[in-house]
């Protein structure tokens, strides 16, 4: 089988990954309450999704 | 190769997933929404919709055969007499899967199945919001005479 010939050093893998970037999340705005939610998600604030009501915020 | 083969396996065995999609469909029936994960409440829907199809003709044998999967004799009882009144209208599509996003802990997608048709937590904000809504209209037309007439004086 073949194998490695040479060590691969942490440096050299640490370099390789440091194109290796977490990206934000895509936020929208919830038309209902105007908070920032996930796009195609009912709003955590407000449980409002499409116009309607998809569940009853705890707390509300 | 998993080439034309349909459904997901929800990493259950074939009696274990049986269970569950009976379980959920049940759940579904008595609570008429149920929170879920996104994967799950996709085939519940897949389950349901043709039991719910079947119950629209309240006959002997209908109900003999959606009893195979409903067991609870409650449920079985709600979804002849209650829910297949309600969506005798309706060509198919009786449930609806509302995401709400990734679960803390484990990061699942969470989402809700529900009855299209027994949304009770709309229907009761829609009872209480036309009167909140005139106010707002009244308000603004208010605000626009308010300006109109300052437009004038100047």
């Amino acid at each position: 089988m073949p194998n490695p010939k040479r060590r691969h050093s942490k440096s050299r893998g640490a370099k390789r990954r440091t194109h290796y970037k977490a990206t934000a999340p895509a936020v929208s705005e919830c038309p209902h309450c105007h908070e920032p939610k996930l796009p195609h998600r009912a709003c955590p604030n407000c449980g409002y999704y499409a116009g309607r009501v998809a569940f009853i915020p705890k707390g509300a | 190769m998993r080439h034309l083969n349909s459904g997901r396996k929800l990493k259950r065995t074939a009696s274990h997933r049986k269970a569950l999609k009976e379980s959920l469909a049940t759940s579904l029936i008595l609570y008429k929404q149920v929170r879920t994960t996104l994967a799950k409440a996709k085939e519940t829907r897949v389950f349901i919709e043709p039991l719910i199809t079947k119950a629209k003709k309240d006959s002997v044998p209908a109900r003999r055969h959606v009893s195979r999967f409903i067991k609870n004799r409650e449920a079985l009882r709600v979804l002849f007499s209650e829910i297949a009144p309600k969506v005798q209208d309706r060509p198919g599509g009786y449930t609806r899967v509302v995401k709400l996003g990734q679960r803390h802990g484990d990061g699942g997608e969470v989402a809700i199945i529900e009855l299209v048709d027994f949304n009770a937590a709309d229907e009761a904000e829609k009872r209480r919001k036309p009167a909140k809504e005139k106010e707002a209209v009244t308000e603004k037309v208010e605000e626009k005479e308010a300006k109109a007439d300052s437009a004038s004086a100047s």
